[in-house]
């Protein structure tokens, strides 16, 4: 019985064509529209989750306070208040993954005649797993590099296209502040940051070097940032009270005394631009969704005009035994085909537009099946939902005043 | 024989904006089954609320109907639908097939609502469009034929199901002389194999096909007997 009504429920549709292709249309365009709203927004909180996945995650820094020379303050970072002993305490906390101790500055380099600056990076082994680093050609230092203070030196892709241009860097000798430092790895590329700096224009060489022949130090041992990755978003929070804790404990500081330290989230930034994004995306998928309801409305208007025009119809049909809920299923198959073949044509126009967007303005997008998915369930609960008031109409007509209709 | 359609104080009242108004008040009658019965009546004598309860299309609103032995006067909607769908034939006034589905479909649409297979379908519709001559038309649309012709399908779709009961409600209304009297001697043809054929006309000629003529007035039967008694 249910394939006679679909093929009933296709013939109705045959016969009034324009008006069947004009209802779809709304449909064509809620679902259209969702479906490039979603790409879109999903599209753009994935460029975001890969940028942030770039820095690495769930970090945060500790700065070393500020001094005070001759009434002169030094900001922070610029005091001796960390030191390695610090780094290594913290990295026997609870939910710390990776602890290492940096110095940076910006620093002129020399290969050959060339020259160029970039930010050169003394750290630990442990900043490459933090940072999400990885090494393209080449290999990493160690810690025995950092123990010794070797001139060795990972170089950015930018820095190594700028300097050393068409040849391999590794294994060659370049020159930072005079001292000359062997290239044993070049790093992968990670491009921009989220404030659009160039990530890959750095030099990371072993800590200990770079404050002995880099950066100097005042204080033997004492740094002036430590990175620390903590294991999970969640645990960000408790990670930085105990590190406060410690610190505080081991800098002998008593109640009151402020922090000689500073500690900056950086992941939290990240994490607002992944939220910000994820809002919008949401807000977009609402937009669309209105015109999805338009669409709705469009069919159950149709499906109005529809059950009054074929009064006479249902009225023969209920003569020869038809009952109520046959009636109903055949004008609710109807609206749902009409909606489902508009979800269809509205799907396949949705990712040509998407994926004509993409093509045209290269903007990141993402299609996925579950939006897809949703999109049709969508479509059939819109049919259904809008369906249901005509066709229960139709079912409720009175079979001698159906049969009367002129 | 057995009665196929027995009524008792059969009564049935309207709402209207002057109160109530009693279009059919107390009727009896017996139906046996192979009979062929006109009722007439002039338009507003009760004869089409009679009909209408007759075909289970409305509910009377006091009295008894035993249709086939079973008093339906009390059933729901679905219970009619199903009854009108196998026990009751329908021919209209107006043809009423559906102008979008052949013939062949039109014929077949009672024995969708029953539930009936694919094919069993297409061949009790070819078996009924052939037996009113007709089987050769089975693709066409409705409004490839002419009236009579599309009264002929009509009493073949009211046929497909094999019902008790054949119930016209003025079936020649719209066809000329001529036509009229092959229609009506179809019927007979159809009394004849033992359906049993009630008839709602206002017209004497239609009326003296069947065997028996009931006749309504203000809600009443006013009188009730065969039709070889009244002369001609």
């Amino acid at each position: 019985m249910l394939r006679a009504m679909l093929g009933e429920a296709w013939l109705a549709m045959g016969a009034n064509r324009l008006r069947t292709a004009l209802t779809m249309l709304g449909m064509v365009i809620g679902v259209g529209a969702v479906v490039i709203m979603i790409a879109i927004g999903q599209g753009a909180q994935y460029a975001v989750q890969q940028t942030i996945s770039t820095m690495g995650s769930n970090l945060f820094i500790v700065l070393s306070g500020s001094f005070t020379a001759a009434g002169v303050r030094s900001g922070s970072a610029g005091g001796p208040t960390l030191n390695v002993a610090d780094a290594e305490a913290i990295a026997e906390l609870d939910g710390v993954v990776n602890v290492a101790p940096t110095h940076q500055g910006r620093r002129q380099l020399v290969y050959g005649s060339q020259n160029w600056s970039a930010n050169v990076i003394g750290t630990t082994p442990p900043y490459l797993e933090a940072r999400a680093w990885t090494i393209a050609s080449g290999a990493a230092f160690g810690d025995s590099d950092v123990r010794s203070a070797t001139r060795v030196a990972l170089i950015g892709k930018t820095t190594a296209q700028n300097l050393f241009g068409d040849e391999n860097p590794v294994g060659k000798t370049m020159r930072i502040q005079q001292n000359p430092f062997i290239v044993i790895g070049v790093l992968a590329s990670k491009g921009q940051n989220l404030d659009g700096n160039d990530q890959d224009d750095t030099v990371i060489i072993p800590l200990t070097t770079a404050q002995r022949k880099v950066f100097g130090t005042p204080f033997l041992g004492s740094v002036r940032m430590i990175m620390v990755q903590a294991d999970s978003a969640d645990n960000m929070e408790r990670v930085m009270d105990s590190t406060t804790a410690l610190l505080r404990q081991r800098h002998r500081l008593r109640e009151g005394v402020p922090d000689d330290f500073f500690m900056r989230n950086l992941s939290a930034a990240a994490e607002s631009e992944a939220e910000t994004t994820r809002t919008m995306s949401i807000l977009l998928g609402a937009i669309a969704s209105i015109s999805l309801l338009v669409g709705g409305i469009g069919i159950m208007n149709i499906m109005l005009v529809s059950v009054t025009e074929r009064t006479r119809e249902i009225g023969i049909r209920m003569a020869i035994g038809a009952r109520q809920r046959d009636i109903l299923t055949q004008f609710l198959l109807e609206a749902v085909m009409i909606s489902f073949a508009g979800c269809l044509l509205g799907l396949f126009l949705g990712l040509a537009i998407a994926l004509a967007i993409n093509a045209a303005t290269g903007m990141v997008i993402v299609v996925s099946g579950a939006a897809a998915l949703v999109a049709f369930a969508v479509a059939a609960g819109v049919g259904i939902f809008f369906g249901w008031y005509p066709a229960r109409k139709a079912a409720r007509l009175d079979p001698i005043e159906a049969l009367r209709y002129q | 024989m057995n009665p196929v359609i027995r009524v008792v104080g059969l009564g049935k009242s309207y709402e209207t904006a002057a109160g109530l108004f009693p279009a059919l008040k107390g009727v009896d009658l017996e139906i046996r089954s192979g009979e062929f019965i006109a009722i007439m009546g002039p338009s507003g004598s009760g004869k089409s609320t009679f009909m209408n309860l007759l075909g289970c299309l409305d509910t009377p609103s006091s009295g008894d109907y035993y249709l086939t032995g079973q008093n339906v006067a009390h059933l729901d909607k679905d219970a009619l639908a199903i009854l009108r769908n196998r026990t009751i034939g329908f021919v209209f006034q107006g043809f009423n097939l559906l102008p979008r589905m052949s013939l062949q479909d039109n014929v077949a649409l009672p024995l969708v609502y029953s539930g009936a297979g694919k094919a069993s379908r297409r061949a009790a519709a070819r078996e009924m469009l052939d037996k009113v001559g007709l089987g050769k038309y089975a693709d066409s649309l409705p409004s490839r034929i002419s009236g009579g012709q599309q009264q002929r399908v009509a009493i073949a779709r009211a046929l497909v199901n094999k019902p008790q009961l054949i119930l016209a409600d003025e079936p020649t209304g719209n066809l000329d002389s001529h036509t009229s009297e092959e229609i009506m001697a179809l019927f007979s043809e159809l009394n004849r194999e033992g359906i049993t054929v009630v008839l709602v006309t206002h017209e004497p000629d239609i009326a003296a096909h069947a065997k028996r003529q009931v006749r309504f007035l203000d809600g009443h039967i006013v009188s009730d007997h065969l039709t070889a008694a009244v002369p001609a």
